[in-house]
């Protein structure tokens, strides 16, 4: 049976959602950027106006005000581009029940079954394309193909508001001659690796020997042959589907620079706590904690140990990740972002071996206390409790208050887009 | 922020409706802020769709007042006509 997939993609989503819900700044160049005075204050994404002006995604807004003076850039607001991306989810779903969202803003479809081929396909995606500009006010590129990595790269060929169909018979013609780096999944680091061996183009990634390519890439290189040659066979995930949980982690650019041990303890404490809370409310303990900071020069560097037990307290973790950091980083001051991720997981209603020292018996109160802090900050916000020695550094709070979820990764190993 | 932006091309309005038992809900009358209450006669249309002139987008209610004929939307939990 002939596989039809779609991958939908809104075009500029924050802008485009900001330009919405904004009409003043329709007609001007847009950007969504991060707040300049938390030190987040880059491009997260803008219109084609502030394009043609040269304006990149992930640039300084400073950088980006000197390409185009005129450039309005407001915040984001992500709970109505998560509002958002809900109805267009809607929308899609009722097309098919298997769709996979890929971040925000993009979708794959799964439109395969009943007879539908891949010309029925491109009909019905332009269709949605239409809906969706009708309806929701904003404009989508869509991808078709017989696979999902295929339909990614159909919906980045032609933007905004088109439909891409991409056939086997063409695909030689479509998209041999495209750089490797147009694939799903081959960044800038492996694309760099692939012209060392002389492999350009996506056709000559599919001609390529697999031994050549695993050797160069290991287990993932015989993966990117077959997605350069239209044989990824991975199926549309439907968003009932959960992915089992692998590790749980936190990081954060605080507003300004860590400069000592006092300031990575404190956020040690925070990141601590709002991994935790996540573990216990997954009915999880953590056996594994990874701890990286990243420089001024954003060079990341990390380290991670093996708790004696699993362990979903605060304190354990936190004393675990303030170690790694006393071994391995405290002669690198001043640091720019640090993050905690906790894993090997096991479920919290395994059995414990209690000890005659009464050890264990000490570490499950401890754990019902902070279960009983998580549902006081359920109740009554996260601030209702609060350790001192976070208070001693108010101005390094901000970002670890709320736990947000992140789109789910498509591609195990990989960060999503 | 949120769905709730002011501007001048957007009015808000407190609405009194139907919530019927199939889910959809019936305006019936709506008020902006120190505006007299508004009767709504007939319910022409109802369908998503953006407000390109308020700037916003929901269930959009196709609406015969009198003489005249308006949309008042519905966008998440608020309601909003277009200025004239």
């Amino acid at each position: 049976m002939e596989r039809v997939i779609l991958h939908c993609d809104a075009n500029s989503y924050y802008a485009s959602v900001e330009c919405l819900y904004t009409p003043q700044i329709r007609e001007k160049p847009v950007a969504v950027g991060g707040d300049v005075a938390a030190r987040h204050g880059i491009i997260l994404t803008k219109n084609t106006l502030a394009k043609s002006f040269g304006v990149k995604t992930g640039e300084p807004i400073w950088q980006a005000k000197q390409k185009c003076p005129n450039l309005v850039c407001v915040p984001p607001d992500f709970p109505l581009y998560m509002r958002f991306s809900q109805r267009m989810r809607k929308l899609y779903e009722s097309y098919s029940d298997r769709v996979e969202p890929f971040g925000l803003d993009e979708a794959w479809l799964d439109l395969s079954g009943r007879g539908v081929t891949l010309r029925d396909g491109a009909r019905i995606a332009d269709e949605i394309r239409r809906r969706v500009k009708n309806e929701l006010g904003i404009t989508i590129s869509v991808g078709v193909a017989n696979n999902k990595v295929f339909a990614k790269l159909g919906s980045d060929m032609k933007k905004p508001d088109a439909v891409t169909a991409l056939y086997p018979e063409n695909y030689a013609r479509q998209v041999a001659p495209l750089s490797a780096g147009e694939l799903l999944y081959v960044g800038p680091s492996t694309q760099r690796r692939l012209a060392s061996i002389g492999v350009y183009t996506i056709g000559d990634l599919a001609r390529c020997s697999e031994t050549l390519l695993t050797r160069l890439l290991g287990k993932n290189g015989a993966l990117l042959k077959a997605y350069a040659s239209g044989s990824d066979t991975s199926p549309v995930m439907p968003c009932t589907h959960t992915r089992a949980i692998q590790s749980v982690g936190n990081s954060t650019t605080p507003p300004r620079d860590l400069e000592n041990a006092e300031d990575v303890r404190c956020l040690c404490y925070l990141l601590a706590e709002s991994v935790c809370a996540r573990l216990r409310d997954g009915g999880f303990r953590a056996q594994c904690v990874q701890f990286s900071l990243r420089n001024s020069q954003l060079v990341t560097r990390s380290a991670q140990t093996t708790l004696p037990r699993p362990s979903s307290l605060t304190d354990e973790i936190s004393a675990a990740a303030f170690s790694l950091f006393e071994k391995n980083f405290s002669a690198g001051f001043p640091y720019r972002s640090i993050g905690l991720s906790c894993s090997r997981l096991s479920p919290d209603n395994l059995p414990i071996q209690l000890d005659f020292t009464g050890c264990e018996m000490q570490r499950l109160r401890q754990e019902k206390l902070e279960r009983s802090i998580d549902g006081l900050r359920r109740r009554f916000g996260h601030g209702i409790v609060t350790r001192g020695v976070v208070l001693s550094q108010r101005e390094l709070l901000s970002p670890v208050e709320e736990h947000i979820a992140q789109p789910m990764r498509s591609f195990t190993g990989k960060e999503g887009a | 922020m949120s769905a709730h932006r002011e501007n001048p091309a957007k009015i808000y309005v407190s609405v009194r409706a139907d919530h019927l038992l199939n889910g959809r809900i019936r305006p019936l009358m709506f008020r902006a802020k120190d505006g007299p209450v508004v009767r709504i006669d007939r319910i022409l249309d109802e369908r998503e769709a953006p407000s390109l002139k308020a700037g916003g987008q929901g269930m959009r209610y196709t609406c015969r007042v009198g003489e005249k004929q308006l949309y008042l939307f519905h966008d998440d939990v608020y309601w909003f006509i277009e200025a004239e």
